[in-house]
């Protein structure tokens, strides 16, 4: 594996009495695409932004390319920023836009205007660089502050919400557009992103932030799969929690009662934060099965009734009252040929199977 | 709608009440009588004539201007300075400094002028036209400040990011995007300050030593009636002057507002 | 911590020393010519001749002459009365401004309410006196129309005419304010209180007039206070009767030679209308929170 292109180590950030980060730490790989993601307020625009060099820290280190960037400002740092409001220079065209941090570095003009029709092409821009940057659309005006800042060659491209403001359909076009534009550059991307969904598609690594705590580092898989605890699970996707017992822990297993669906031997991989009285059991709703006839069967089966029936034509979503447990689960089933969709009311046998079962604190 | 009517017709009187004044102005001055009342007698140029043979009228205009031109320049600046740091600035005591330095806007003209007065006097310096732009500043910088920070605040700070991000040192950043970007505003704020400066007359009646300033020399032509015509006749050139200079600070104003992007309905306080 | 001192400082550092040449400016020209005229105030003059020794005598003679006690209430009655009529004017017209008025027009309808306000100053006061006078505007047209018989005098050289004038001169700051806060009320608040059924008046009592009173309180302030110092409008059109309290200032500080008393009589008036407009904010301080 290749050397981290940015190390963070103990940072924390304090506005006043406020600590907007505590004690963040974690590498980010040359090349990958990395995602902060977190609810409002968790501190991610705050370690993009310190990572910008936009703020200071308190306490700790910011290393990119293994040189320190203690006391060096925002404009001699080899990363750039694409803004959450793209920051397009509404008093310049859009190629005066884009070569403004090439004149900065006193670049001969014709190499300039080179490089600038470049960026525009790769950009999906070309021919767009006489063009009045405030008369561009919200899409456009996002691929001109990309072109800008990826005309710099920066090792680090940091991106705070480009795709916020952009209305759903144009969303999903970027958000393939930009993966692939990270691909074709190879350059390192930071994307701080709340929309989990957008996190998941494009990242090669994700950091779930929560109150100025990194609280998971994995790949998207690994964080849909194994959750470290309940907050990131309950985060990322669907995950139905229920009670459980754990009656003995020895030899790398633990042995547990659950909560409307019985005994289970679990191993210790699966219960990531240990085990104590405050654990629950979490299971994804595609990792229960309804086994809607006679013939099929299960490893493990449970039963319940059926309260609420969801129809999405691909796919049910079933909320399904497990006998013993006062609140329902959530259970997906795609709708193949010849499948039966219950109806309220139906009594339900569920199948499910020890190891999709999580024991999360 | 018949409240509506009503409603029309109240402000139909009431533009026409607001109006009054300014609509005789250049009724008289083109009237042929050298009194100033109705009935009208006829059309002549004669009253602006008058003006252009008044060395005193000259004098005076000549002041005024070079007070009105000192006092913008220096009001904007002092503006920009105090705009910028509440606008950019988070420190402790902000919101008492920047109620203090507005102040001016709510304190009664004839306080101004009275308290500049005695210092200045107190002081042994003799009343100039300097004296006066020390005033006039004092009452142009609130108006100066309103209108820059609203520029300021209305310039989005990731476009500063962006410039510093992009490899730009903070001067450079200043000159080559926040200063195009509220130069509208600067431009405003300086027409503003000119157009008051101009017009101002219960401090300069305080502050003037023995030249007077147009509205200074207006106030002592007021006694004789031969004079009010040709009176008439300089409030018709100034309310065109005014109305051109606050007509152009508009224009700068919304093309400021147009340019950082932000739709506003404000005017010009 | 420290590095947060240390961001905190260099932050705090910077606002101030923006700030300052403009803060230094006004300490210089108005917080130390006031802390002047206070110290004057209580001082006494003789012509030319400056006497030190603190004395109340100036604050007894402004308190207790009778011909100062007459003008001081004048002028707060004219002041009130001048409010008054301005924001009973204006209100309407910021009303139909911000609810009438296409939104794209409002900044036209704003700029055709201030552009009289820039006529000069003082042509604009005498030529209420040419409107008001007794061959005037309005008293030939009401002969003309047979309304009247004789041209009415109680029209000029009078209080009335004081606070017509000054009514004309301030409404355009009235109407600013007032046009502000009506512009920051949400729309579907009024539509909530129709919803849930108030009929026209009962919603603006109860729901428009509370939410614009930031914006009336504003107004009064911005009236109020400057109106006690003007000088030029009752020497102009109030007569002899029409004289009010900055006319005495003028004339102690100018003719008279005696600023100490100017000083007492100016602060006076300044106090009496500071305390006047603080128990009006006061009493519509129910309606100011929340407001930023």
């Amino acid at each position: 594996m290749t050397d981290p292109i940015i190390r963070l180590s103990g940072i924390d950030k304090f506005y006043g009495d406020f600590q907007a980060l505590y004690n963040v730490n974690a590498e980010i790989r040359t090349g990958e695409f990395f995602s902060l993601l977190g609810p409002s307020g968790c501190g991610k625009t705050t370690l993009l932004r310190t990572i910008a060099g936009f703020e200071d820290v308190s306490a700790g280190h910011v290393e990119i390319a293994g040189q320190s960037m203690d006391n060096v400002p925002a404009n001699r740092r080899p990363t750039n920023m694409v803004f959450q409001s793209y920051a397009i220079f509404p008093h310049m065209s859009v190629a005066e836009n884009v070569a403004y941090g090439l004149k900065a570095r006193k670049m001969p003009k014709e190499q300039i205007k080179t490089a600038v029709e470049a960026a525009l092409k790769q950009v999906g821009l070309a021919g767009y660089g006489d063009r009045a940057s405030h008369a561009m659309s919200g899409g456009q005006r996002q691929r001109v502050a990309l072109a800008r800042a990826l005309v710099l060659k920066p090792k680090v491209l940091l991106l705070d919400e480009p795709l916020s403001a952009l209305d759903k359909k144009m969303r999903e076009q970027m958000q393939s557009e930009l993966r692939h534009l990270q691909r074709a550059v190879g350059i390192t991307f930071i994307l701080v992103t709340h929309d989990q969904e957008e996190a998941l598609t494009m990242s090669d690594r994700i950091a779930v932030m929560f109150e100025g705590r990194i609280g998971q580092l994995a790949s998207p898989q690994e964080l849909y799969r194994r959750p470290v605890n309940r907050e990131v699970a309950e985060f990322i996707g669907v995950m139905n929690f229920l009670n459980v017992s754990v009656t003995n822990g020895a030899g790398g297993t633990f042995d547990c009662e659950i909560a409307g669906l019985g005994k289970a031997t679990i191993p210790a991989e699966q219960a990531p934060g240990g085990v104590d009285a405050s654990v629950t059991a979490g299971v994804r709703p595609e990792m229960l099965t309804i086994l809607s006839d006679e013939n099929s069967r299960s490893e493990r089966e449970a039963s319940g009734i059926v309260q609420d029936v969801y129809y999405y034509g691909d796919m049910t979503y079933y909320d399904v009252q497990l006998d013993g447990v006062d609140h329902p689960v959530t259970i997906s089933m795609r709708n193949t040929a010849g499948r039966t969709v219950l109806s309220r009311k139906d009594r339900a046998r569920v199948g499910w199977g020890a190891e999709s079962v999580l024991l999360l604190k | 709608m018949k409240s509506g009517t009503w409603f029309k017709l109240y402000i139909g009187v009431f533009l026409i009440f607001l109006y009054a004044p300014a609509l005789l102005l250049p009724v008289f001055a083109f009237n042929d009588s050298s009194i100033v009342s109705f009935p009208l007698k006829g059309f002549t140029l004669n009253w602006f004539n008058v003006l252009w043979e008044t060395e005193a009228l000259h004098t005076a205009t000549k002041n005024s201007l070079l007070i009105a031109v000192s006092t913008a320049i220096i009001a904007t600046s002092l503006g920009i300075l105090a705009a910028r740091a509440s606008s950019r600035y988070k420190f402790r005591g902000q919101k008492a400094v920047m109620g203090f330095i507005m102040v001016p806007l709510v304190l009664p003209e004839i306080i101004v002028g009275v308290s500049l007065l005695v210092v200045i006097l107190q002081m042994g310096f003799d009343l100039s036209l300097w004296t006066i732009v020390l005033g006039h500043v004092l009452i142009c910088t609130p108006f100066c400040v309103a209108i820059l920070s609203s520029a300021f605040l209305s310039l989005d700070q990731s476009l500063e990011e962006a410039s510093f991000d992009l490899g730009r040192s903070k001067l450079a950043t200043f000159w080559l995007v926040t200063m195009p970007l509220v130069l509208p505003g600067v431009v405003s704020a300086m027409l503003i300050s000119f157009t008051i400066s101009l017009d101002e007359f219960i401090i300069a009646f305080f502050l003037a030593g023995t030249e007077p300033t147009l509205p200074v020399y207006i106030w002592g032509q007021l006694r004789f009636p031969q004079k009010l015509p040709s009176l008439m006749a300089l409030g018709t050139i100034l309310l065109i002057l005014s109305l051109t200079l606050l007509a152009t600070a508009e224009y700068f104003r919304r093309r400021s507002a147009r340019k950082t992007g932000i739709e506003d309905a404000g005017g010009f306080l | 911590m420290s590095g947060f001192a240390k961001w905190r400082r260099s932050e705090e550092a910077s606002g101030w020393l923006l700030v300052s040449p403009t803060l230094v400016y006004s300490i210089l020209l108005l917080a130390a010519p006031l802390a002047m005229v206070i110290a004057l105030s209580f001082w006494t003059q003789d012509y030319l001749d400056l006497d030190k020794t603190f004395t109340l005598k100036n604050y007894i003679e402004a308190w207790s002459e009778p011909i100062y006690q007459t003008l001081m209430a004048r002028s707060l009655k004219i002041s009130a009365f001048v409010t008054a009529l301005t924001i009973l004017l204006a209100f309407p017209v910021a009303y139909y401004v911000s609810f009438y008025v296409p939104q794209k027009r409002k900044p036209l309808w704003i700029f055709l309410i201030t552009i009289p306000f820039w006529t000069s100053y003082l042509m604009r006061i005498f030529l209420w006196k040419v409107i008001l006078g007794y061959n005037g505007v309005v008293n030939g047209s009401l002969l003309g129309l047979g309304v009247i018989e004789q041209p009415l005098s109680f029209i000029l050289y009078n209080q009335n005419a004081v606070v017509v004038t000054l009514a004309h001169a301030w409404v355009p700051f009235a109407i600013l304010p007032i046009f502000v806060a009506l512009e920051k009320i949400d729309r579907s608040l009024l539509e909530a209180a129709e919803d849930l059924g108030d009929g026209p008046l009962r919603r603006f009592i109860r729901v428009t007039l509370p939410l614009a009173m930031p914006g009336v309180v504003a107004a009064t302030v911005i009236v109020f206070i400057p109106t006690i110092g003007d000088y030029v409008t009752p020497r102009l059109v109030g007569g002899p009767n029409g004289l009010m309290i900055s006319n005495m200032i003028e004339l102690q500080f100018k003719k008279a030679n005696n600023a100490p008393l100017g000083a007492a009589l100016a602060l006076s008036a300044m106090f009496l209308v500071s305390v006047v407009s603080l128990v009006f904010v006061w009493m519509n301080r129910k309606y100011l929170v929340g407001q930023k």
